[in-house]
C-alpha cells in the first residue's frame, strides 16, 4: 500500500489510461473493468509510475497495454508468479494482476492455489466469462458443465470450478466479486482490495459479447448485491461461499492474515560470506 | 592406461551401507587432509533408498589443486560389501589398489574381485565394538590416515569438528576408535603416501561447485532468487537462502519451476539482478518463460546443474547434454548467452560473470554446471577476484518521449525500472515496435530481431570466453566438467614429451568463430572431448564453427566420469599420426 | 440493476452542479470511448455519430461552467459515487456491437438523453431550493432539445435490416 500523492497532483482516472485504444470487441465487460481500474487508481491517488499491471495471455490479459503504468504481459498462466518476484523484490511499488478465468483457473491454477497461501501483498483481479474467449470460445473451468461448445459438444460434464472458495481454503485474505456492468461496484471493490494488505482476489463477471451473448442480460438480472455483510471468519465465510449462486456481489471475505513478509536479517556486502569456507 | 599426474596424490574410497556413516568419514578425512595443508576433492555415490542405503565417498589428496579424479584408486575401504556393486563401475582398481574390508563382510564381489588388486582384511567390526559407543567408520578413519601417512591428530581433530557440535560425549568414543584403526593398520600391505606439506598455508577453502556458484552469484550482485528443489541443483537455493538473508536480498521457494522462472523474470523487471538454479527437467519446463525474457529483453540467470538425462535420467550423475536444449530450445529465433564454468573453483568466477552478462545485455544467461561440478567439494585456493558486477544500463531521469525498445546502434536499450515517472512501458512477449506497443508489422519483427541478435553476438565478451594454454600442433577442445581430466591427461602428455593445448570455453553462445580460429593458429589436429552419447558439442562445433583441421571427437556419455587416461590415450595416438 | 438511478440528495446548488457536470463529463467520456471502439473496428459511421454525441456532451459541459462559475470547486467535478451503476446521461458499454449502424447508435443516444431529461426533471421537482429548480429545468430543457436533434438525425437513416448483425467470416484469434 502507497500513501496518497501530496495534494498538488491531483490525480484523474485518464491518467491512467495509455494512448493505445483496446481491441476488445464493442460489448465486452473488459471496457468497464479497465476503466473501473482507472477510477480506483484515481481514488486511491497512486502515481502511475509506481503501479505495475501484470498479465497472462487472453483476451482480459491485454490490459496492461491500455494503462499508463508499468507492466508485464508474460506467457500464459503465470501472471501471479512473474507479480510475485516483482512485489517481493519492489515492495514499493502497487501491484495489480489482471487475468481471466482460463489463464487464471485453468493453466494458472496451480499459481493461483500458491499465491493464496503466500498472501503476498497484490491486487487479483480476474475477468471471468466463462469461456475461451482469445482461442474461440472452449470451455474453461468455470463454464457450465452442460454449455455446448465444438470442443466439447454437450458440455464437458464437468462442475464448474469455484475459484473464491478455493482462494478462501487457500488462504486468501480478501475475496470479493464483482460484475462489469456495474463499474463504480467494481472501481469500490478495486479500492478496497488494494487498500486491504495481502491477496486480494476480485472476481469480475465480465460477460463475453462474442462467445456468449446472452451473459449480459442473463447475468444483469441474476446479480445482487450479497445480501449479507462482509465476514471476517473463514468458517462462516466458507459456509456462505460454498452455498453461494456465483451471482452474489461485493466484499465477501476479509480476513486478517497479515501479508507476506520476507526477512532480512543484515544487509551485508557479499565477500563476508567467504569466510564460511575458510578454514 | 593410468595416468600419473603431474600432481601427486592418492584416491581413496570408502563404501559402507545402513547407515555406517561412510559420508560423514569421508567428509572428515578431507577435512583432516585440509588441516594438514593438501589439496583435495571429495564426490559421494548412494544408492537410491532416502536413508540406510549403500554408499561411497571418494577421495583424492593431493600436494596440487585437484578438481576431478584420477583413473583408478589406490584404496577401497570397505566397511561392508553390501551392494557395492553398485559402485564398482566407479571404482577402477588395479593390480597395485589395496582393497581393506572386514573378515565378517565376506568374499569379495565378483565386480570388484575383477580388477585384481590385493586384499587385506581387519576386524574393523570387532574394534568397534571394542569401545562403547565406537563407530566401525571412525576405526576405518584410524586405518587410512596410518596407511596414508596422515597424523591421526588430524583425524581426531576433525571428528571432533564434525561430531563434537551434535554429540559432544561421542568424540571420546571416536578418538579411541581412530587409535585403534591406526594401530591395526600397522600389519597393512603397504599403499602409497603422501609427503606432509612443510607449509600449512591459512585461507584455502573447502567448498562445492554449487556453493561457488551461489556466491559467485551474490558477488555479481543476484539479490533475488526463486527456485524449487531438484537434484542435483538443491544446494544452490539452499545455499543462498540464508546467505541473501545476510546480503538484503531474498529467496523464495516457488511451487514449480514454472512459477521459479517467472518470479525471477518479475524481480529483475523491478531492477533486482534475480537468479533460478535447476536440473534438465527443471530448465524443460522452465524454457517457454526464459523466452519471454528474451523477447521482453529482461536480464535473469538460469543455473543448469546438468544431470544425466533424458527425461528423469539418472539424478544424481553427471553428464554434459543439456547444451541442445540450452542453446538451441527456445522456440522461435531467440538469441541468449549461454556459458559454462570450467570447474569447481571456476564455477564462482563464472556466475559471477554471468549476472554482469544478463545485466549488461539484457538477456537470459544460461549457466551450464553439472553434478560432478556442482555437487563435488574440492580443497581449493581461494580463487582470484574477478570484477564483474550487475551494471544495468537504465532510462535517465525524467525521458522525454522514452522507447524502451530503441533502435540502438549496439541493440541496448535502456531500461526504465518502475517507480521512474515518465518510463512507463508493458514488457511483453509480443513482437513488438521501439515503443513496446504490440506489433504484427514485418519492418518492426525484422528491426526487433535484428536488435536482440545484434546486442548478443556484437557484445565484447573479453578475454573470459575461454582458457587457451600454450601452443602446440595437438589441441583439445572442450567445456564444463570435462576441463579438469583434459588438463590432466596433458599434464602427463607433457611429461611424456607431448605437447597439447587445450582450449576449455566458458562461452559456448554466441559462438565466437574468429577468436577460436584465432585459438587454432597453428594447431594441425585438434581433439573434442565431452560427456554426452549423441556429441552434442562436436555437433555444435560443426554447426558454427569452421574447424577446418582434421578433428577427433570424443564423446562419451555420463553416469561414469570421464578420466584422464581416456584422454591421454587419444593425444598419444593423435600425436603419433 | 437497470432502469433511472436512485435519486440523490441534493442539499445545495453547488452540490448540483458537481453532479451535473459529472454526469456530462461522464456521458461524454463514454462516447469518446465508444467511438474508438468503432473506429478500432472499421466502423466509421457509428464512430461518427459517437464522435459527435461527445461533442454535444461536451459542449453541454462548459456550458453548465460557465453557468456554475464560482460554484465548482477549484472549476472541476467533484466526485460522488452513483446510487446506480452509472449516470443516467451515459450509454453503457454493454449497449453497443461493431456492426451496429448508425441508427442504432443514435437510438442508444435518444435513450440517453431521454433518461437525463427524466432525471434533471425529477430532480427539478424533488427540490425545495429555487436556484436547483431554475438550473435543473434549464438542463432538461437542455436535453429535451437534444432529443429532438437527435430524432432528426434519426431521419437521415434507414432502421437497419433483419440481418444487420450477419458476419460471413467467423472470429479470429490473435494471441
Amino acid at each position: 500500500m502507497t500513501p496518497a500523492q501530496p495534494p498538488e497532483v491531483q490525480y484523474k482516472p485518464a491518467h491512467y489510461k495509455s494512448a493505445i485504444k483496446p481491441v476488445w470487441c464493442p460489448g465486452c465487460g473488459d471496457h468497464s473493468v479497465l476503466l473501473a481500474f482507472q477510477r480506483a487508481m484515481a481514488e486511491l491517488a497512486l502515481p502511475p509510475e509506481k503501479i505495475a499491471v501484470v498479465s497472462g495471455i487472453g483476451c482480459s490479459s491485454r490490459i496492461p497495454a491500455y494503462t499508463n503504468t508499468y507492466g508485464f504481459h508474460g506467457v500464459h498462466g503465470r501472471s501471479l508468479a512473474l507479480a510475485t518476484g516483482l512485489k517481493v523484490a519492489r515492495p514499493d511499488l502497487t501491484v495489480i494482476v489482471a487475468s481471466g478465468d482460463g489463464d487464471g483457473f485453468s493453466i494458472g491454477g496451480n499459481h493461483f492455489l500458491h499465491a493464496c497461501r503466500r498472501n503476498i501483498d497484490l491486487t487479483y483481479i480476474v475477468m471471468d466469462n466463462r469461456i475461451y474467449g482469445m482461442t474461440k470460445g472452449q470451455p474453461s473451468p468455470t463454464t457450465e458443465l452442460d454449455w455446448d461448445t465444438a470442443i466439447a459438444p454437450g458440455g464437458t460434464g464437468l462442475s464448474p470450478f469455484h475459484p473464491l472458495v478455493v482462494a478462501l481454503a487457500s488462504g486468501a485474505n480478501f475475496i470479493a466479486r464483482g460484475f462489469s456492468g456495474d463499474i463504480p461496484g467494481c472501481a469500490r471493490l478495486i479500492v478496497e482490495a488494494v487498500r486491504t494488505p495481502g491477496f486480494s482476489f476480485v472476481q469480475v463477471l465480465s460477460p463475453c459479447i462474442t462467445f456468449r451473448p446472452d451473459q449480459q442480460q442473463a447475468w444483469k438480472d441474476l446479480v445482487r448485491n450479497a445480501p449479507v455483510p462482509e465476514t471476517d471468519d473463514p468458517g462462516r465465510a466458507a459456509r456462505r461461499l460454498m452455498t453461494d449462486d456465483g451471482f452474489n456481489l461485493g466484499v465477501l471475505y476479509r480476513g486478517k492474515r497479515p501479508p507476506y513478509a520476507t526477512r532480512s536479517l543484515a544487509n551485508l556486502p557479499a565477500a563476508h560470506l567467504e569466510e564460511e569456507f575458510t578454514a | 592406461m593410468n595416468v600419473e599426474s603431474a600432481a601427486k596424490s592418492i584416491s581413496i574410497a570408502l563404501t559402507g551401507s545402513g547407515g555406517s556413516g561412510v559420508m560423514t568419514a569421508g567428509q572428515t578425512l578431507l577435512d583432516a587432509a585440509r588441516s594438514c595443508g593438501f589439496y583435495g576433492l571429495m564426490t559421494r555415490s548412494s544408492g537410491p533408498q532416502i536413508r540406510g542405503g549403500e554408499a561411497a565417498a571418494m577421495l583424492r589428496l593431493a600436494t596440487r589443486q585437484v578438481e576431478s579424479h584420477a583413473d583408478r584408486f589406490d584404496v577401497l575401504l570397505a566397511l561392508d560389501f553390501e551392494n557395492v556393486q553398485r559402485f564398482a563401475a566407479e571404482l577402477p582398481l588395479d593390480a597395485g589398489s589395496l582393497v581393506i574390508a572386514d573378515p565378517k563382510a565376506g568374499e569379495i564381489p565378483a565386480a570388484i574381485a575383477a580388477y585384481g588388486a590385493r586384499v587385506a582384511r581387519v576386524e574393523m567390526n570387532k574394534l568397534a565394538k571394542s569401545v562403547q559407543g565406537g563407530r566401525i567408520s571412525m576405526v576405518a578413519l584410524g586405518i587410512l590416515a596410518r596407511l596414508t601417512g596422515l597424523p591421526e591428530e588430524a583425524i581426531i581433530s576433525a571428528v571432533s569438528q564434525t561430531i563434537g557440535q551434535r554429540k559432544p560425549e561421542a568424540v571420546a568414543a571416536s578418538e579411541q576408535a581412530v587409535r585403534l584403526g591406526a594401530v591395526a593398520a600397522e600389519g597393512l600391505p603397504e599403499a602409497p603416501r603422501l609427503e606432509l606439506p612443510a607449509e600449512k598455508p591459512a585461507g584455502r577453502w573447502s567448498i562445492t561447485g554449487n556453493e561457488a556458484t551461489g556466491l559467485g552469484a551474490l558477488k555479481g550482485g543476484v539479490r533475488f532468487v526463486a527456485g524449487y528443489p531438484i537434484t542435483p541443483a538443491t544446494e544452490i537455493l539452499e545455499w543462498m537462502a540464508p546467505a541473501l538473508q545476510q546480503c538484503g536480498g531474498v529467496l523464495i521457494q516457488a511451487e514449480d519451476e514454472l512459477a521459479s522462472i517467472n518470479m525471477v523474470i518479475g524481480a529483475s523487471h523491478g531492477g533486482v539482478p534475480a537468479l533460478t538454479a535447476t536440473a534438465g527437467p527443471g530448465l524443460s519446463l522452465m524454457i517457454e518463460s526464459i523466452g519471454l525474457a528474451v523477447a521482453s529483453e529482461t536480464p535473469i540467470v538460469v543455473v543448469d546443474v546438468m544431470r544425466t538425462g533424458p527425461s528423469t535420467g539418472i539424478a544424481t550423475k553427471s553428464e554434459q547434454t543439456d547444451l541442445n536444449i540450452a542453446v538451441y530450445g527456445l522456440h522461435g529465433d531467440a538469441p541468449h548467452v549461454v556459458v559454462a564454468p570450467l570447474g569447481i573453483s571456476d564455477a564462482l568466477a563464472t556466475a559471477q560473470w554471468s549476472v554482469a552478462l544478463a545485466e549488461a545485455i539484457q538477456v537470459p544467461v544460461i549457466v551450464l554446471s553439472d553434478q560432478s561440478i556442482g555437487q563435488s567439494r574440492a580443497i581449493i585456493d581461494r580463487p582470484e577476484d574477478v570484477a564483474f558486477v550487475a551494471r544495468r544500463e537504465t532510462a535517465a531521469a525524467h525521458p522525454d518521449s522514452y522507447r524502451r525498445y530503441e533502435l540502438t546502434a549496439n541493440g541496448i536499450s535502456p531500461m526504465a525500472l518502475p517507480g521512474l515517472p515518465g518510463g512507463q512501458f508493458t514488457a511483453d512477449g509480443l513482437e513488438h515496435n521501439a515503443q513496446g506497443t504490440p506489433s504484427s508489422q514485418a519492418q518492426d519483427h525484422i528491426a526487433q530481431l535484428d536488435k536482440r541478435l545484434r546486442k548478443v553476438e556484437g557484445y565484447d565478451y573479453g578475454d573470459f570466453w575461454a582458457e587457451i594454454e600454450g601452443e602446440g600442433p595437438l589441441a583439445v577442445l572442450t567445456w564444463g566438467s570435462s576441463v579438469q581430466p583434459v588438463r590432466e591427461a596433458i599434464a602427463t602428455a607433457r611429461a611424456h614429451g607431448i605437447a597439447a593445448k587445450p582450449i576449455a570455453l566458458r562461452l559456448i553462445a554466441p559462438a565466437q568463430p574468429e577468436r577460436l580460429a584465432a585459438a587454432l593458429g597453428g594447431v594441425k589436429r585438434l581433439i573434442v572431448v565431452e560427456q554426452s552419447h549423441s556429441g552434442q558439442f562436436w555437433r555444435y562445433l560443426r554447426a558454427h564453427y569452421d574447424l577446418g583441421i582434421p578433428t577427433v571427437p570424443m564423446y562419451r556419455p555420463g553416469p561414469l566420469p570421464i578420466r584422464p587416461g581416456e584422454i591421454l590415450e587419444i593425444i598419444l595416438r593423435e600425436a603419433r599420426s | 440493476m437497470t432502469g433511472i438511478p436512485e435519486l440523490p440528495k441534493i442539499g445545495s446548488a453547488a452540490e448540483f452542479y458537481a453532479q451535473a457536470l459529472a454526469i456530462e463529463t461522464e456521458a461524454s467520456e463514454r462516447y469518446t470511448s465508444l467511438a474508438e471502439q468503432m473506429e478500432v473496428h472499421n466502423n466509421p459511421e457509428a464512430a461518427n455519430i459517437f464522435r459527435k454525441m461527445a461533442g454535444i456532451e461536451s459542449q453541454h459541459r462548459e456550458t453548465l461552467r460557465q453557468r456554475a462559475g464560482d460554484m465548482l470547486v477549484g472549476g472541476e467535478a467533484a466526485h460522488f459515487s452513483w446510487t446506480g451503476p452509472e449516470g443516467p446521461e451515459t450509454a453503457e458499454f454493454e449497449k453497443v456491437y461493431y456492426l451496429m449502424g448508425p441508427h442504432q447508435a443514435l437510438q442508444i443516444a435518444k435513450i440517453n438523453e431521454e433518461r437525463a431529461a427524466a432525471w434533471y426533471e425529477a430532480i427539478g421537482e424533488a427540490t425545495q431550493i429555487a436556484e436547483i429548480k431554475a438550473v435543473a429545468a434549464e438542463m432538461a430543457r437542455d436535453e429535451r432539445e437534444h432529443i429532438a436533434w437527435v430524432e432528426q438525425w434519426l431521419q437521415q437513416f434507414p432502421p437497419p435490416d433483419e440481418d444487420w448483425d450477419e458476419d460471413l467470416d467467423p472470429p479470429v484469434f490473435s494471441d
